[in-house]
């Protein structure tokens, strides 16, 4: 980070007090780092309207706090809104262009009855003083945070032409204790950490979560069955399992293919790690790899047609890539001796990888959308791993350690801003961040 | 065994084996508890069978914990004796199972260490089938870097957590 980048986070850091409310929920929450070149935006404070209590949530907090998140805006900090309009008609646009503001966000949470209330926002550009969108968003009052990420979605993709990836879910794995005390369990989460819920538990290691493609189930491994890695499908809704892979040797590393009816999977049953395509359906696997060598961490192209893995046959791990039927695989990576780990944006130009130089793993990213491919470092930790795409690519999520703790970052994918998720306790890992929800 | 005679035998057994001059700069564990033993153990060939009492009282025996370099399956020289006796031990008692517990340290990937574990696991399963132990006595499970014995990020801990554990499964 330049100087003047990291007196801008230092600036930021203060902007964005975030943390003792997020704390309330077990969660801290930092900002580090800042783009100068963000959109600045104003998300005004959304009064609720009301008879009753009011609503815990801060709608336009979650608003301003996911587009801050993104890397792609800054948003105004409340003490600095001088102005507080609920409505279009009370914006005084002088104000605003005065604050340097290229957008702003106003409305109110009104009581709509039975528990429920409609959430009224307006986006206006203020340069060109016109509304760009203007919706009321109904919610039921423990839910407002759901609402309030669609509405960062819709105000994400109105001004920037890509979707939001802010109404979404993460799956991680968390471990507590140590030796015959170490407890585990699989967890989702909303995209910024908040609501975590508990999927299953464990007193032995649980592994690699992948979301199915329409976000309804997990795939991961256990070691429940017989002490030794097998591979489950969860359903998150109804809680109920079906053990898909339990061969001799490791089961591990299941990855839906985009359409949900295949596993991706790593199996050691011939003896060393080859990685197999699972039909759900019929259970049937087709061998992909062949090799001397550990061959795992497959994940899908996003048309289904091409498998990247990590595998060491060249002696290190490296990126690798082979058609989704099996025969040859091709080298993807040649920068950095360790790479591993790959996660695919939706539309394959982009491969993030934990990538090792002697005793230092950062996620680094090879962007092949340009002409020749360009590499970019992600993280500034030392033992950084598992990194997964956000579903528009916008950001990545990863793992790293702080002294002898797992912690969660979400980065945006031009690195200037980064945010750390910290579980109050315990060790957090393996994050996989989950596909767009559909409303229902 | 005195500190300086443990460094005598290390040295001597590093400008024996072709395994010290490899690239990678480890530093062993600090904690191999009575593994300096065997070294001058004549386990293999002393006369009687081994019994299941042996597990607890015998030196050789004893060492249940085979340590690796790091990224490195390959099997380091002083854990040769362990490997006879325990493979006597299978031969002596041929309902006796074991389990090979693989582990990695935490560097890299979850997964490409589990692959790793299972690397080291199947070594020590290896050596003790040539030392005459019967492969259908040994299963090898993989932890990969799941589950430490040693919470720090630093080279003592790594070098802990490099490991295989020998469970009996049956005695």
């Amino acid at each position: 980070m330049t100087r003047p980048l990291r007196l801008l986070a230092s600036f930021l850091a203060l902007l964005f007090p975030f943390a003792a409310a997020a704390q309330q929920q077990g969660l801290e929450i930092d900002i580090i780092g800042g783009n100068a070149s963000a959109l600045p935006i104003a998300v005004v404070p959304m009064p609720y309207q009301g008879s009753g209590a009011a609503p815990q949530t801060d709608v336009a907090r979650v608003i301003r706090e996911d587009l801050a998140r993104s890397g792609q805006f800054r948003g105004l900090p409340e003490q600095s809104m001088v102005e507080r309009p609920t409505r279009g008609s009370e914006i005084q646009y002088p104000t605003w262009r005065l604050l340097k503001q290229d957008f702003l966000v106003v409305g109110r949470v009104v009581d709509a009855g039975s528990g429920s209330v409609n959430i009224e926002y307006e986006l206006f550009d203020v340069a060109k003083q016109q509304r760009l969108l203007g919706f009321v968003v109904p919610a039921r009052a423990g839910a407002m945070r759901d609402s309030a990420h669609q509405i960062a979605d819709a105000i994400y993709e109105k001004i920037l032409g890509v979707r939001g990836a802010f109404w979404t879910r993460i799956a991680y794995v968390t471990a507590t204790g140590s030796g015959a005390n170490s407890r585990y369990a699989l967890m989702v989460a909303d995209s910024d950490g908040f609501n975590p819920q508990t999927v299953v538990r464990s007193n032995l290691p649980l592994m690699s979560p992948s979301w199915s493609p329409d976000g309804r189930k997990l795939a991961y491994v256990s070691f429940d069955h017989n002490s030794s890695s097998s591979i489950y499908i969860q359903d998150l809704v109804t809680s109920a399992r079906e053990r898909v892979s339990s061969f001799r040797g490791i089961n591990s590393a299941p990855s839906f293919s985009p359409d949900g009816s295949r596993l991706a999977l790593s199996l050691s049953r011939s003896g060393n790690p080859e990685i197999y395509v699972m039909d759900l359906g019929s259970k049937a696997l087709t061998q992909v790899t062949n090799q001397f060598g550990i061959d795992t961490e497959p994940t899908w192209s996003a048309d289904g047609g091409t498998l990247y893995f990590t595998s060491d046959r060249g002696g290190r791990p490296q990126i690798y890539q082979a058609s989704a039927s099996g025969g040859g695989a091709t080298r993807v990576t040649f920068q950095g001796s360790y790479n591993a780990s790959p996660t695919v944006s939706y539309d394959g130009k982009k491969i993030a990888v934990a990538q090792g130089a002697g005793n230092v793993y950062r996620i680094a990213m090879l962007d092949r959308s340009l002409g020749s491919p360009r590499w970019s470092t992600l993280s500034p930790g030392s033992l950084d791993e598992s990194p997964s795409f956000a579903p528009n690519a916008s950001m990545v999520l990863y793992a790293a350690r702080e002294g002898s703790r797992g912690v969660l970052y979400a980065v945006s994918a031009d690195a200037r801003v980064r945010q750390r998720l910290v579980l109050a306790d315990g060790d957090v890992r393996e994050p996989a961040w989950g596909p767009y929800r559909q409303q229902r | 065994m005195n500190k300086t005679s443990r460094i005598l035998i290390t040295a001597l057994l590093c400008t024996a084996a072709v395994a010290c001059s490899k690239k990678v700069k480890e530093v062993p564990p600090a904690d191999t508890g009575p593994s300096t033993a065997p070294v001058t153990d004549t386990g293999p060939t002393t006369p009687g069978a081994y019994g299941p009492e042996d597990l607890d009282s015998d030196a050789c025996l004893r060492q249940r914990v085979v340590y690796f370099d790091l990224d490195q399956d390959a099997l380091r020289p002083e854990f040769q004796a362990a490997m006879a006796c325990h493979a006597k031990y299978l031969r002596d008692r041929p309902s006796s199972r074991m389990s090979l517990e693989g582990n990695a340290d935490e560097r890299g990937s979850r997964e490409y260490n589990l692959g790793l574990g299972e690397r080291r696991g199947n070594a020590v399963s290896s050596a003790l089938q040539a030392n005459g132990g019967s492969g259908a006595q040994i299963t090898v499970t993989s932890y990969g870097e799941e589950r430490p014995t040693c919470t720090e990020s630093n080279e003592d801990c790594w070098a802990k957590n490099r490991r295989v554990e020998i469970v009996y499964t049956a005695k």
